[in-house]
């Protein structure tokens, strides 16, 4: 995945509560084998009437919002299915950071594991910040992750918490499963302790 | 120190803990579907990894195949076609077992879990799907993942997690009659929210919930996720064992009682302490039915649907008012009376032979109104043909209701079950979200029962009227 160090972009504001990941991406484009080309599918039936025109009023439809790479939402962002195509498609439209005063707990892991940074502040915070991106292509907002802060357009820096291990992770664009694989003896050594009486799946079990 | 059940669940499965609490997880169950895997295995393909344990895997087709009888003939609709043959490929390639369409097996993965005895108690299950919070009714800890994770369990058989805190909703009291496990989940997540259990395990416990079948608890479980929960869980106890017990692939003989002795030890200690409470009482808990576009938005079937005017906060205004023009329904109307379109049961939530039966009884000597499409999809092909042999079926397909082969079908909308715009729809699934059930659909999310009484009335209808 790639790294996620420093990012000056134009934030779009979706200020909207509850955004669930069939609003991200309805199940009807799940059907890829891919992880990728799923951009023109994000906030699909937010974002298209039914005849497949872009709806002028969705904000990513805007000319000053097609480019943004950091999305402020409203909280429990991401609610509803485990489905990686959801943060799948927000990278392929190219958000690399989603702003929010909180998320589900799946989505919020997948953001990492895609080079996205979740980022969770109070809500007084993120009404600010989402008055910074009303402002559009005037305004852009930096996000730090070695430094752990967002810096408005005024200057003003607002620090954020994020987890070490994740932050270690997202900075080093670092793979989950090679950093594990170096735990291969213990997990070894657990294997070894599962008690006999455990079943083994297998494809032929009577009916 | 007294420990809770999620406590004792995950030191017994901790590998390793890293420095900032980070902890090597490992997990003993790994159930594999078309829709979230593809990206995963190529992950493994690409550099070169195995399935490091196929004995702790299991795959099955569920979420995009057509459930008409037609369908060993082929799959028409060439992504989902491509997507299930993908995983053909897959479980061949990598030598994971495997439940195709044509095994009387094959169903929700969901319900073929603990129906196969795969689910059992004390175990870490997970899947890349969120409603895997359902087999917390086996007293396992179970939680969904995404393609990423799904991928570094079929590679590691462990993930990389920090500790969900705990949460306790205990449901006091007797259910009334009419009621089942979905009312009371319903009613929980009314209570609580769609983010009322983030950050937390749920473990539902009182004489409510020590009341329901195995069917209720898993119905219970299952939505713990729209409560925003990571898994809900129930303590394994003597209705877990006599379930389980004979199930194709849990233990057996001297093997069983080594595993319910252990299971035993399970419940949580006396004292053990949860980082949040919530209490209810049953008795108060009538029918439920959600009148938005998320869990939350649940009202009694004798209740009143909200008026955003008496809503105080700006946002939350807004939201309802959303959500009433897209339900197309006036603030002060009585829920109960509103006509539906569409009947569906069936889900991971409810299409067990428990809720086949439930909706039968309602069904039993009337008929599906004129107007309303119904359709009844079984959990698994095993609950199908058990419905068949019980004459749950015939009394079904007699009142008008369509009688399906095995899937997810109609809840959630990839596959050829779905709603059309503006149809609205009494559904026995778990998410009423804005276009899950097809693009513009309207859900109102109830139990079996109620889905049967709204079939044979063709209203949203409060079924301790008809029984």
């Amino acid at each position: 995945m790639d790294r996620f160090t420093r990012l000056t972009a134009i934030a779009a504001p979706l200020n909207i509560a509850n955004v669930d990941t069939d609003k991200i991406i309805p199940a009807r484009f799940l059907k890829t084998i891919k992880r990728t080309g799923l951009g023109k599918s994000l906030f699909a039936d937010m974002r298209y009437a039914a005849d497949g025109s872009e709806k002028v009023d969705f904000v990513l439809n805007q000319p000053r919002y097609r480019h943004a790479e950091i999305l402020v939402a409203g909280e429990n962002f991401g609610c509803g299915s485990s489905r990686e195509h959801a943060p799948w498609a927000l990278l392929d439209f190219g958000i690399r950071c989603v702003i929010a005063s909180s998320f589900a707990d799946i989505f919020f892991n997948n953001c990492f594991k895609n080079g996205i940074l979740p980022i969770m502040l109070p809500e007084a915070v993120v009404g600010a910040l989402m008055e910074d991106a009303s402002l559009g292509t005037n305004a852009r907002l930096t996000v730090d992750l070695a430094r752990q802060v967002v810096v408005r357009p005024n200057g003003e820096e607002i620090g954020f918490e994020v987890d070490p291990f994740r932050k270690e992770c997202l900075l080093g664009g670092l793979d989950d499963i090679g950093l594990t694989e170096q735990k291969t003896a213990a997990i070894d050594a657990y294997e070894a302790r599962i008690p006999a009486w455990q079943p083994r799946l297998h494809a032929g079990a009577k009916q | 120190m007294p420990r809770t059940l999620f406590d004792k669940i995950w030191d017994a499965h901790v590998v390793e803990r890293l420095g900032d609490g980070t902890c090597v997880l490992y997990i003993d169950r790994h159930l594999v579907h078309e829709v979230t895997s593809p990206q995963a295995f190529e992950g493994l393909r690409l550099a070169g990894r195995k399935v490091r344990r196929v004995e702790n895997t299991i795959a099955v087709v569920d979420h995009n195949i057509p459930t008409d009888a037609d369908r060993l003939n082929g799959i028409n609709e060439p992504e989902s076609k491509l997507q299930i043959e993908t995983l053909e490929a897959n479980v061949a390639a990598f030598g994971v077992p495997y439940f195709p369409i044509s095994d009387a097996r094959q169903g929700i993965v969901h319900v073929i879990g603990p129906e196969q005895g795969i689910s059992l108690p004390g175990m870490t299950i997970v899947c890349g799907d969120s409603h895997t919070s359902t087999h917390g009714a086996m007293g396992a800890l179970a939680f969904g993942i995404g393609t990423s994770e799904v991928e570094h369990v079929l590679a590691t058989q462990t993930l990389l997690q920090k500790p969900a805190k705990n949460m306790l909703v205990q449901v006091d009291g007797v259910l009334p009659a009419g009621c089942t496990g979905k009312d009371i989940v319903l009613a929980v997540i009314g209570a609580i929210g769609t983010a009322g259990g983030n950050g937390h395990v749920i473990e539902f416990a009182g004489e409510a919930i020590r009341a329901l079948d195995m069917a209720g608890r898993l119905s219970v479980c299952n939505m713990s996720i729209e409560a925003g929960a990571r898994a809900g869980l129930i303590a394994p106890d003597e209705t877990t064992f006599a379930y389980i017990k004979g199930r194709p692939y849990a233990p057996h003989g001297a093997d069983f009682e080594a595993a319910v002795a252990y299971w035993k030890t399970l419940p949580s200690d006396a004292g053990a302490q949860y980082d949040k409470v919530v209490v209810l009482d049953a008795a108060g808990i009538a029918p439920q039915v959600t009148w938005g576009t998320n869990p939350e938005a649940v009202i009694p079937v004798t209740g009143i649907v909200p008026d955003p005017a008496n809503e105080p906060d700006e946002g939350k205004r807004a939201q309802m008012q959303r959500m009433l023009d897209y339900m197309a329904l006036t603030p002060g109307q009585k829920i109960a009376g509103t006509p539906v379109d569409v009947v569906f049961i069936g889900s991971c939530t409810n299409s067990r032979i428990e809720d086949l039966r439930a909706a039968a009884a309602v069904a039993q000597g009337r008929h599906v109104a004129p107007g309303v499409r119904a359709l009844v999809v079984p959990g698994s092909g095993l609950v199908k043909r058990q419905a068949e042999d019980e004459g749950v079926a015939q009394v079904l397909i007699d009142a008008g209701f369509e009688w399906r082969e095995a899937g997810c079908s109609m809840c959630l909308g990839m596959n050829p079950d779905k709603l059309t715009p503006g149809q609205r729809c009494a559904s026995t699934s778990n998410r009423n979200f804005e276009g899950r059930q097809g693009p513009g659909g309207r859900t109102h999310l109830v139990s079996p029962a109620m889905a049967a009484a709204a079939a044979v009335t063709g209203v949203l209808t409060d079924v301790r009227e008809l029984v």
